[in-house]
């Protein structure tokens, strides 16, 4: 008898003793709570999604939303951390995230199944697609109108490969294209006439003209020429991380806040521009229903 | 760190192809910067040496101006000011019909940036040969045009071969820079292959073999001519 009871004792305390102990964390997230510093990466002229403000600070739709995630990051590891902001282009984004110099990209990132061979995505946060921006009068309508006229693109980006494609596709003649570093330069080209349209993901090129000095001498033109789900980048192979920042952004999702969001960045006057006032739209919407996953 | 290695993407088409492509294209703006550099550089180099004040002041102005602005703000400064600066037709003209605008401006801001410091190179060849000897070549009657063309510059030249190499590695290293302009070079093909590819370090490491090879090669053939146009005695320590 007395065996027995002992037995069920012992039993009992091993059970209480495993019960609530704290999670171990692993990967992005003990290295963060090791180091008490989050790296955010961020775009410099990615307008609205994570650009260079007016005081020289990186703010943006992309901004906002790291921001929320590095705050339920802080409650899961139960402390305060130092945020570092990192600057980043098309070329290092990848090689930043995938060596652990960077915790989270906060920019315009395609998530695409290639890329996710080297990074991971949380839930996508807009939907875009190629377009291309030229001089009002300069009679370029769609990719076919390029035909003998000069092409900026951003070397790196999804949208380079996707015009390149639909010229070799279309059979598009005598295209000339100038490989720049970013979206201020591809500007730039076209602005002192060096070239004759620019392209990258339309919304951007809505930022672009927003912030020039003659919006009204611009205008995005054409189809859509690819698919393209912007994301927070990630670290692969940690769901851990994932998951917290995935719950986040679900939250937003389900009371409706990002419609908040969207509309200060999309539908409002930002920081150094004039408003861009592209309203959210079926898809968009559908996107974040259809994300709002419940607890 | 989360990579995954494959190396067999360098030695793929089209990738193998584009590090090739990208080869001559270094190769071009260096060799043809390299000419410009040599002939302006050696040109301001013997002007700061005259005797005429102006003229040396014309070399000063030069070589400071252009040793002083950073390169990357003078590839700039070429490509989209330059054309801006010119006026309506020339700049248009430019921007839209020459050919090769991108290496174009590269070619002539590196040969105008490299002949500064070849410039600096040569006056202080010159300006080591000692006094005496152009003392010398005076009292024997010499012009000052035969005392730089029979003393001046044979020793001078001779005297500063290796420093010489260093200026055109220089510029052979220094024309990855023109792929902020938009010029196909190694170092753009190797940004074109991680892109595509996503193996940044494989891409990279080609790169750099391509440059090591380069200038491997380059040093070793300036090792010889270095051997073959040093003046024998003339030098106090020099024994390699």
């Amino acid at each position: 008898m007395f065996k027995k009871v002992m037995i069920l004792v012992v039993t009992a305390v091993m059970f209480a003793a495993t019960g609530s102990t704290a999670a171990d964390f692993y990967g992005t997230l003990a290295k963060i709570k090791e180091t008490g510093t989050i790296v955010l990466g961020h775009r410099e002229s990615s307008v609205p999604f994570a650009y260079i403000g007016p005081e020289g600070k990186p703010v943006g739709y992309s901004m906002d939303l790291c921001m929320k995630a590095v705050e339920a990051i802080e409650t899961e590891l139960g402390m305060d951390l130092e945020v570092k902001l990192v600057p980043v282009t098309p070329q290092t984004r990848i090689p930043l995230i995938a060596n652990g110099n960077i915790n989270i990209e906060c920019g315009s990132t395609t998530n695409n199944l290639t890329r996710q061979e080297q990074v991971d995505y949380a839930y996508t946060t807009f939907i875009t697609g190629t377009k291309i921006l030229t001089k009002k009068g300069s009679g370029i309508k769609e990719i076919e109108d390029l035909a003998g006229k000069a092409i900026a693109l951003a070397q790196g980006t999804t949208n380079e490969r996707a015009i390149k494609e639909n010229i070799e596709k279309l059979g598009v003649k005598d295209v000339k294209i100038l490989s720049v570093k970013d979206h201020a330069e591809g500007f730039l080209a076209l602005q002192t006439d060096r070239v004759d349209a620019y392209s990258t993901d339309h919304i951007l090129l809505f930022g672009l003209i927003a912030k020039a000095k003659d919006p009204a001498a611009y205008e995005v033109v054409g189809r859509f020429l690819s698919f393209d789900p912007y994301a927070l980048m990630l670290p692969r192979d940690d769901s851990a991380i994932r998951l917290v920042v995935n719950r986040t952004l679900a939250g937003l999702f389900r009371s409706g806040e990002i419609k908040d969001i969207y509309n200060k960045w999309f539908m409002s006057d930002i920081p150094g521009s004039q408003a861009l006032m592209v309203p959210m739209g079926d898809t968009l919407e559908m996107n974040f229903a259809v994300q709002s996953f419940p607890k | 760190m989360n990579y995954n290695w494959n190396w067999s993407i360098l030695t793929a088409e089209p990738y193998l192809g584009w590090l090739v492509s990208g080869l001559g294209w270094t190769l071009l703006v260096s060799a043809l910067g390299w000419i410009i550099a040599f002939t302006l550089g050696s040109l301001i180099g013997v002007i700061r040496t005259l005797p005429s004040k102006p003229l040396r002041l014309l070399g000063t102005v030069y070589v400071e101006l252009f040793r002083n602005v950073p390169l990357l703000v003078q590839m700039f400064i070429w490509f989209y000011v330059l054309p801006e600066l010119v006026g309506e037709d020339l700049g248009r003209w430019m921007k839209r019909d020459m050919p090769f605008p991108e290496a174009t401006s590269a070619i002539l801001c590196l040969g105008t940036y490299t002949a500064s410091r070849v410039a600096e190179q040569v006056r202080a060849g010159i300006e080591s040969i000692p006094r005496g000897q152009v003392m010398a070549g005076y009292a024997m009657g010499l012009t000052t045009k035969q005392v730089y063309r029979y003393l001046l510059i044979p020793v001078g030249y001779r005297i500063i071969v290796p420093p010489m190499t260093s200026e055109f590695l220089t510029i052979f290293k220094n024309s990855s820079l023109a792929l902020t302009i938009g010029v196909a070079e190694v170092l753009y093909q190797a940004r074109q292959i991680e892109n595509y590819t996503f193996q940044g370090f494989e891409a990279f490491t080609a790169a750099t073999l391509i440059y090591l090879v380069v200038t491997m090669i380059v040093v070793f053939v300036m090792d010889r001519v270095e051997a073959k146009t040093r003046i024998p005695g003339y030098g106090v320590q020099g024994n390699t």
